[in-house]
């Protein structure tokens, strides 16, 4: 409805001719606040995430502190933080589980789930399907603000009493469920919980809108499969999150009724020290793992596929060269979709679980490998007898490609529960999970930052800061988390506050103070690159290309700072698919260009 | 003062990094971005296959240095541990070809293609041998991997062998409680809501209860009950009976490569042979201190990372010298029923930090009275 009426819109202001920019009556509030624009919206995500990101990153500088430097006192840190915080100039214990439990909520949902698609879902789709703008600019609006709403009942949990919640990010019960088990299990985790509710909403508002806008709002002549292969991420995304992010809402409702209603849908058999026994009665806490992980490990796809589309088409267009098997690369994203929802119980070899049942999410397991094989070989094959442009965002998605390998390799030991069974919530998990879903996904929202950067903006960003970014970033990853295996190989549990009274894993003490220098390093590193970012907004190089890498999708049609609905005249029409590079002796063939009558191969 | 110092070293960093870009933004636009591409793309290129070397290279040292600190540098304490071990090392050689194939792959075309003036770009959109080639290949290789799994899967979670001493392993915050059946091989009924801190620290029944319709279990009365540290025998198959008092825990036996969750409600099991006695792993891993673990391997709260146990594996010999000093913990609940009428050896909760709250006992049996 909305795309009929802004395309009516669009059309008088062709005729209007020079004055559709004073067209809208803009006010402040309409333009940047409440903004129904999706590269409004999408850059109120970024900037959310990056506000995040710092948080976040800034919490697990905070614990590898602890981890790094277990018997310093760092007195300085209690006069900012405060006495709940840091006591005597160490983390408290209960600090230090807090920092933990919130560094994974706010990095997994807030900045690689929103920060990351609602970002590139929102700028990408209707300028790369050729679309004014989303289904439901009003959804569109109102998914960011659930968003915000989620992160300020979030940060407000930083401040309550018991302090915020701090049974790690899956939120197991019993311990998230009793407040007498455990103090951030009281006010803290009510927030926790609200925040996340919202944060659903938001995330389902968002979803919903991607999926109408691909399937029914594409230009003309732009079929699903000249999609570029961002859409496609994208949309699978959107579907993922659809279908598994309500799961994980029952589970919470469910947590929310056992907390507060005194029902026991996960609660049995408990007896708290200093209370005494619960009347709770016939409950599972395993059901609380089944929801979660229902969400939880298509969640990790969530988080990766869009940095995997992305990334398809920064390679492509930067080694100058079409992507390689486009139809296997679509067909193997739907393959990692399907799969995403049958392996969740592979988080769960450990609890019991009927060892028959745990054989068949083994076979599932492994079985998205072969998907995720066919991506990498593609990608390597795409680089092959390319002409390759170092910008930064072609290093990046380099890296994620290597730091994919990396990760996605170990997933085949942890995924194989017979080696699970030794590994499960070890350092190595740490390593695995951070290297394929963390690191590599913000490599693919950093390569996408700096490819779009120039469309978001109309200024680029600075070169020689963002070379500097990613070889410390890489190097600095790698660094961080490769040694973290051997720790995992040594059985050294994770969410351990201090391992000095350990025999069988104190001896990475030196180790532990290595991975925290460099973790600083990094993070600072990353200011660097925020710094770059608002630098950049206000005085940056200005784009004065309309296609500055050459590129073929649509939006380097659209004008170099395109206003709200995008393309000032006729959407332009689609004649082929995305990645015609290189063909016929051509540098690039736009997705606009009719299909010439001696094209080869079309 | 150092605080203040560092500080502005960090901001100097900062701020000579910054000159040194925007000097790079000026000199570009005045050389050209063609020319400023060019230079970019070669210093990038280079990187990349330093990258690649110096990664290689990285890769092996860190092996060096960590290797000896791993599991891995000598044998595992079980069975089990054994096959785990093997499966490891399969699985670390299959996918380290991989990683370092793919990894040269990627920094060296990376390198080799980067953008020339006269490079030809070869248009490859698909070719369906290549795509079936890596197809199929994974899916052999990963099925490989996949049969050799289940098989030890399979095993380490089936039924333990008819010989198999039992024991119950319990999680609490933050400790573990241990009970072996005694003389009638009979671990006792529990129940939770007769549990008592200070004489009955895992709810056995040995009172009859009309208001929970309990009945006095006489298995129980045998039944010994250990706290932190657990005996088994070297050679001979222990099956754990897991289960947690209060929130879900882990049972980590990282020497014996094994664990399982305890959850409150659920019993797990799990078992396993130890190889060694803690003696001869004291010897294998030349550390006087050698002591098999139990770390808690679920968060469980803030004193989870202090959630320790100890197994001693013992001979047969010192084993049953062992459990014949053991009292049964009926006769700590009521000393008359003691053959011997000696003083018993109550202990409450050792755990390596102190339970956060103290606990009276009259106050518990209120508790449970008024629930």
């Amino acid at each position: 409805m909305s795309n009929e009426v802004l395309h009516a819109h669009a059309e008088a202001l062709t005729v209007h001719g020079d004055h559709h920019e004073h067209h809208h009556q803009e006010t402040f509030i309409s333009k940047y606040v409440f903004s129904q624009d999706h590269k409004m919206i999408a850059k109120q995500f970024l900037i959310t995430g990056m506000v995040w990101a710092v948080l976040g990153g800034l919490m697990s500088v905070l614990f590898r502190l602890q981890l790094g430097y277990p018997d310093a006192h760092f007195t300085w840190l209690e006069d900012i933080l405060g006495k709940w915080w840091v006591k005597d100039g160490r983390i408290t214990p209960e600090a230090y589980y807090a920092l933990v439990t919130t560094h994974g909520t706010v990095l997994v949902f807030f900045v690689l789930t929103a920060g990351l698609s609602g970002t590139f879902a929102n700028f990408l789709i209707p300028l790369q399907i050729g679309a004014r703008d989303m289904a439901s600019p009003f959804m569109n609006m109102l998914s960011y603000w659930f968003f915000f709403t989620a992160s300020i009942v979030m940060i407000s949990s930083m401040f309550v009493e018991t302090g915020p919640f701090s049974g790690g990010w899956t939120a197991y019960p019993p311990l998230s469920a009793l407040g007498s088990a455990s103090p951030g299990s009281k006010t803290g985790m009510d927030l926790w919980l609200i925040a996340m509710a919202l944060f659903v909403v938001s995330s389902l508002l968002g979803g919903l809108n991607y999926i109408a806008t691909v399937l029914n709002m594409r230009t003309k002549g732009m079929s699903m499969t000249r999609l570029p292969l961002t859409i496609w991420a994208l949309f699978f995304t959107a579907v993922l999150g659809v279908l598994s992010f309500p799961v994980l809402f029952s589970g919470f409702i469910l947590l929310i009724f056992d907390r507060n209603f005194g029902t026991s849908f996960y609660l049995s058999d408990i007896y708290v020290n200093g209370v005494g026994a619960l009347q709770n009665e016939g409950g599972s806490a395993i059901l609380f793992q089944h929801l979660f992980w229902f969400l939880g490990h298509p969640e990790v796809y969530i988080i990766l596929l869009p940095a995997m589309g992305m990334v398809s088409e920064i390679l492509s267009t930067n080694a100058r060269k079409p992507i390689f098997g486009y139809m296997a690369m679509v067909g193997s994203m739907f393959a990692i979709a399907v799969l995403a929802f049958l392996v969740w119980a592979h988080h769960m070899f450990v609890t019991g679980l009927n060892p028959f049942l745990g054989s068949v999410f083994v076979l599932l397991t492994l079985l998205i490998a072969v998907p995720s094989a066919i991506k990498v070989f593609n990608w390597l094959t795409t680089l092959w007898k390319g002409n390759i442009r170092f910008t930064p965002g072609m290093l990046f998605a380099i890296g994620f490609v290597s730091l994919f390998i990396s990760g996605g390799l170990t997933g085949i030991y942890l995924g194989n529960s017979a080696l699970d069974i030794h590994l499960h919530d070890t350092y190595f998990v740490i390593a695995h999970f951070h290297i394929v879903m963390g690191v590599a996904s913000m490599f693919g929202m950093f390569a996408g930052i700096y490819h779009w950067f120039p469309k978001m903006y109309g200024r680029y960003l600075n070169n020689t800061m963002a070379y500097i970014h990613f070889w410390i970033t890489l190097v600095g990853a790698y660094l961080i988390f490769w040694p973290m295996h051997y720790e995992g190989l040594a059985g050294m549990p994770r969410r351990y506050y201090d391992y000095s009274t350990w025999e069988s894993f104190k001896q990475f003490a030196d180790l532990n103070k290595f991975i925290s220098i460099v973790a600083m390093i990094v993070f600072a590193t990353q200011i660097l690159f925020l710094f770059n970012f608002f630098y950049s907004i206000f005085k940056g190089r200005i784009v004065t290309k309309q296609n500055p890498w050459n590129s073929n999708t649509l939006e380097w049609t659209a004008p170099i700072r395109p206003g709200h609905g995008n393309w000032p005249g006729e959407i332009p029409e689609v004649h082929r698919w995305a990645y015609d590079y290189g063909k016929d002796g051509k540098e690039f063939i736009p997705q606009t260009t009719p299909v010439g009558a001696e094209e080869s191969q079309h | 003062m150092t605080l203040y110092l560092s500080i502005a070293v960090i901001v100097l960093i900062y701020l000579v990094i910054f000159q040194i870009s925007k000097a790079s933004e000026y000199v570009a636009i005045l050389k050209g971005e063609e020319q400023n591409r060019k230079n970019n793309n070669k210093i990038n290129g280079f990187l990349m296959v330093g990258f690649l070397i110096a990664g290689l290279f990285g890769v092996w040292y860190c092996n060096h240095i960590l290797f000896d600190k791993t599991l891995l540098a000598h044998d595992a304490a079980s069975v089990q541990g054994e096959k785990v071990d093997s499966m490891l090392k399969w699985t670390i050689a299959i996918t380290g070809i991989v990683f370092i194939i793919t990894q040269i792959l990627l920094f060296w075309f990376s390198y080799k293609y980067q953008e020339k003036e006269n490079n030809k770009v070869f248009y490859f959109p698909h070719s369906n041998k290549l795509e079936l080639l890596w197809t199929v290949v994974p899916a052999i290789v990963l099925t490989g991997l996949v049969i050799f799994g289940l098989r030890n899967w399979l095993y380490f979670t089936g039924d333990a062998p008819n010989n198999a001493m039992v024991v119950e392993v319990t999680g609490k915050q933050f400790g573990w409680i241990f009970r072996y059946p005694g003389k009638d091989g009979i671990l006792g009924k529990k129940y939770y809501k007769v549990i008592d801190p200070a004489s009955n620290s895992l709810g056995l029944v040995w009172n009859d209860s009309a208001e929970l319709n309990l009945k006095d279990d006489p298995a129980t009365h045998d039944d010994i009950v250990t706290e932190q540290v657990m005996y088994v025998v070297k050679g001979k198959p222990v099956k754990l009976i897991i289960g947690s008092r209060d929130v879900v825990h882990d049972v980590g036996l990282s020497q014996f490569r094994l664990k399982m969750d305890a959850v409150p409600g659920i019993p797990t099991t799990m078992w396993f042979t130890p190889k060694y006695t803690t003696e001869e792993m004291k010897r294998i891993t030349k550390n006087d201190n050698f002591q098999y673990e139990i770390s808690c391997d679920q968060m469980c709260g803030n004193g989870h990372y202090s959630m320790k146990g100890v197994i001693q594996v013992v001979t047969q010999e010192e084993f049953d010298e062992w459990m014949a000093k053991q009292k049964p913990y009926y006769y700590a609940a009521f000393p008359n029923k003691d053959p011997d009428n000696l003083p018993p050896p109550a202990t409450d909760s050792i755990s390596t930090k102190p339970t956060p709250v103290v606990i009276t006992t009259a106050s518990d049996k209120s508790t449970i009275v008024k629930k």
